[in-house]
């Protein structure tokens, strides 16, 4: 009976121990003390409901983005670094659109909701092909060097894309300012839902009437129902059509893929061109959601939806939209109970986490390759 | 049909295949017999486009293969079960099959070509919705020559196709390649169990280490001393 017992792994005890002491006994020093989060709590269940509905919405446009990270990976097992810049020139982009055809300073919802379609067209089309064209430029060439090389071109892409945005964004012509907010880079992306709904008569808070002490907005609607459209569509896609078919069939063995006569080069493009143009539609939606606008916002973006592409297993689609929903969640109550400078941290601390426990994710490889 | 001269394959700094040089007429099944290591997969992989001759020429009814990427040596009607089996792992066992039947323009027959590739392997039928990854052995070798058949190749390239099967088995997809052959089809196959493989073919080659050395009918190879000796384990 003795000899059956498994060995008691003292790293991960150590690891484990070091997370555990780093919470409870140094965190309260910097504000994330657990018995006043948990106080918080108790003197107000409804704030929990409404971090759990920002959670939510923030979740869905991460998962968006996870995507991205995830199709790539599990085509070329590269991960992207340059995909949540990607979503930032999509916030930008959609930004600009909406600027250049007038439609910010406009109270017509006609005209508001055609800007907005406009919007999310060329936002999509312009990131699906700025991605297609990094991979073209960055990638391509680096496809059998070893892994570190495109690697290292994905974190060049990164720096050069957030340049791009902080150039963009100090052309006033194309992106206009509102007020100040935070930085001097930094922009307001205005909020159009609420402006198009009051102008319609309503309330753009859904729960208003009810007399319930809780924002359920329109905005959170709109997120929420776009992104599930989005991912059923994406999911279908992948399992329904011919080149879905081929993306996955070349993700699991290029070689035979070739020989099945699948165009890998074609698909891989076709990848980017999904994964980018998934970043231009978060891109209009975080706008819109989160009313900011600015050159860095990619990072924060990137690093929660590639933990969340981790966390739900990376090269698994339904896993990164599972994942999205987690992180946005996790990053919802931290930037509540405790506070934002926490968010980072803690969105990192669960990637290390889960690359030390279980780096498959949750819905990874669920069905190996037999010999 | 197919045609081969002097073709030259590198894996890096390796000389895999030191200019090869075959044919395979219409209608024929050809053998590929030699040791490990001879280059017996690298000449199908080659011929496949998976791997890019240094040198020489591959051509396939006119048409010079070596000039294309796989992808479009595929449409024109070489397909392969190759070495290692690559099938899709996360896959169900009929999408695999769909994925063989990737390159056709003419889908028209597709329901009564999955049957028939039921009819030759029920095994496959009775997995229909299992995922790739979690068959047997043997019947991962069974999907793999079954999508290649979705494909309904003008010549087919089998790479050890008895790989892994029990005794009945192999004399049974020995059967099928007869079969097939009888039916069509053009057959390019490489065998460890050389008797089995010189027993069906027409005709022969000899490699060793990356060179052809000895070429005849069946007949003549299954009588020559030397192949007794070092492929058929006859003393
Ligand atoms: N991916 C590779 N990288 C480097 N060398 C390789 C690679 N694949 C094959 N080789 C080398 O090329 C030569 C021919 O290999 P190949 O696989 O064609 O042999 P084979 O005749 O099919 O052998 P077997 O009967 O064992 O399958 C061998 O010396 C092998 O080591
Ligand atoms: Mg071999």
């Amino acid at each position: 009976m003795e000899t059956t017992r498994k060995k008691f792994n003292w790293r991960r005890f150590a690891i484990a121990s070091l997370v555990l002491y780093i919470v409870f006994l140094i965190g309260p020093v910097v504000g994330l003390d657990i018995p006043v989060v948990y106080a918080a709590i108790k003197a107000n269940p409804l704030q929990l409901v409404q971090f759990l509905i920002i959670g939510i919405s923030n979740g869905a446009i991460i998962a968006i983005i996870a995507l991205g990270y995830t199709m790539v990976y599990g085509i070329i097992e590269l991960i992207n670094f340059a995909h949540g810049d990607v979503y930032m020139i999509g916030v930008f982009t959609s930004l600009t659109v909406l600027s250049l055809t007038g439609t910010l300073e406009s109270k017509d919802p006609v005209k508001i909701v055609f800007g907005l379609i406009l919007a999310l067209i060329v936002s999509v089309v312009f990131c699906a092909v700025l991605n297609a064209t990094i991979e073209r430029l960055a990638y391509r060439r680096l496809r059998n060097a070893p892994r570190l090389a495109p690697l290292i071109s994905a974190i060049g892409m990164s720096f050069i894309i957030e340049n791009i945005g902080l150039m963009w964004a100090a052309q006033a012509w194309l992106v206009p300012s509102f007020g100040t907010t935070g930085g001097a880079s930094q922009k307001v992306f205005p909020d159009m839902l609420g402006i198009l709904f009051t102008s319609l008569g309503w309330d753009v808070n859904l729960l208003a009437s009810s007399g319930i002490a809780l924002r359920l907005t329109i905005k959170d609607v709109i997120v929420i129902v776009l992104a599930v459209a989005l991912m059923t569509g994406l999911y279908l896609f992948v399992q329904r059509t011919r080149l879905g078919k081929a993306m996955r069939a070349t993700a699991q063995n290029r070689d035979a893929a070739k020989m099945l006569g699948i165009d890998i080069d074609w698909v891989i493009t076709a990848t980017f061109l999904i994964g980018g143009g998934l970043a231009g539609a978060a891109g209009l939606m975080a706008g819109l959601y989160n009313n900011t606008a600015w050159w860095f916002m990619g990072f924060r973006a990137g690093l929660q939806s590639f933990t969340a592409a981790v966390l739900g297993g990376i090269g698994n689609i339904t896993g990164g939209m599972l994942g999205g929903f987690l992180i946005g969640l996790l990053a919802s109550f931290s930037d509540g109970y405790l506070n934002a400078r926490w968010t980072n941290a803690l969105v990192f601390a669960t990637l290390v986490l889960i690359l030390l426990f279980r780096p498959t994710g949750l819905l990874g490889e669920q069905t190996g390759q037999k010999a | 049909m197919l045609e081969l001269k002097d073709v030259h394959t590198y894996y890096g700094n390796i000389h895999a295949l030191k200019g090869i040089s075959l044919k395979v007429n219409d209608g024929e099944i050809v053998t590929l017999i030699g040791s490990n290591g001879a280059g017996k997969s690298t000449t199908l992989r080659t011929i496949q486009g998976l791997n890019k001759p240094r040198s020489g020429s591959i051509v396939l009814d006119g048409v010079e293969l070596h000039k294309l990427p796989a992808h479009e040596i595929a449409t024109l009607g070489v397909a392969q079960s190759p070495e290692g089996r690559m099938i899709f792992p996360r896959m169900t066992v009929m999408e695999n099959l769909e994925m063989g039947a990737y390159v056709r323009k003419d889908l028209t027959s597709f329901k009564d070509d999955i049957e028939h590739v039921f009819s030759l392997f029920p095994r496959l039928k009775e997995r229909i919705t299992q995922k790739g990854g979690t068959l047997s052995g043997g019947e991962q070798q069974m999907l793999a020559m079954g999508r290649a058949l979705m494909a309904k190749p003008k010549i087919l390239l089998l790479d050890e196709p008895s790989m892994g099967l029990a005794p009945l088995l192999v004399e049974l997809i020995f059967d099928i390649i007869k079969k097939l052959n009888e039916e069509g089809t053009t057959i390019l196959l490489v065998e460890q169990n050389a008797l089995m493989a010189l027993s069906i073919a027409h005709r022969g080659y000899v490699l060793q280490t990356g060179e052809i050395i000895l070429s005849d009918s069946a007949k003549n190879l299954k009588n020559d001393e030397m192949v007794q000796k070092s492929y058929l384990g006859v003393e």
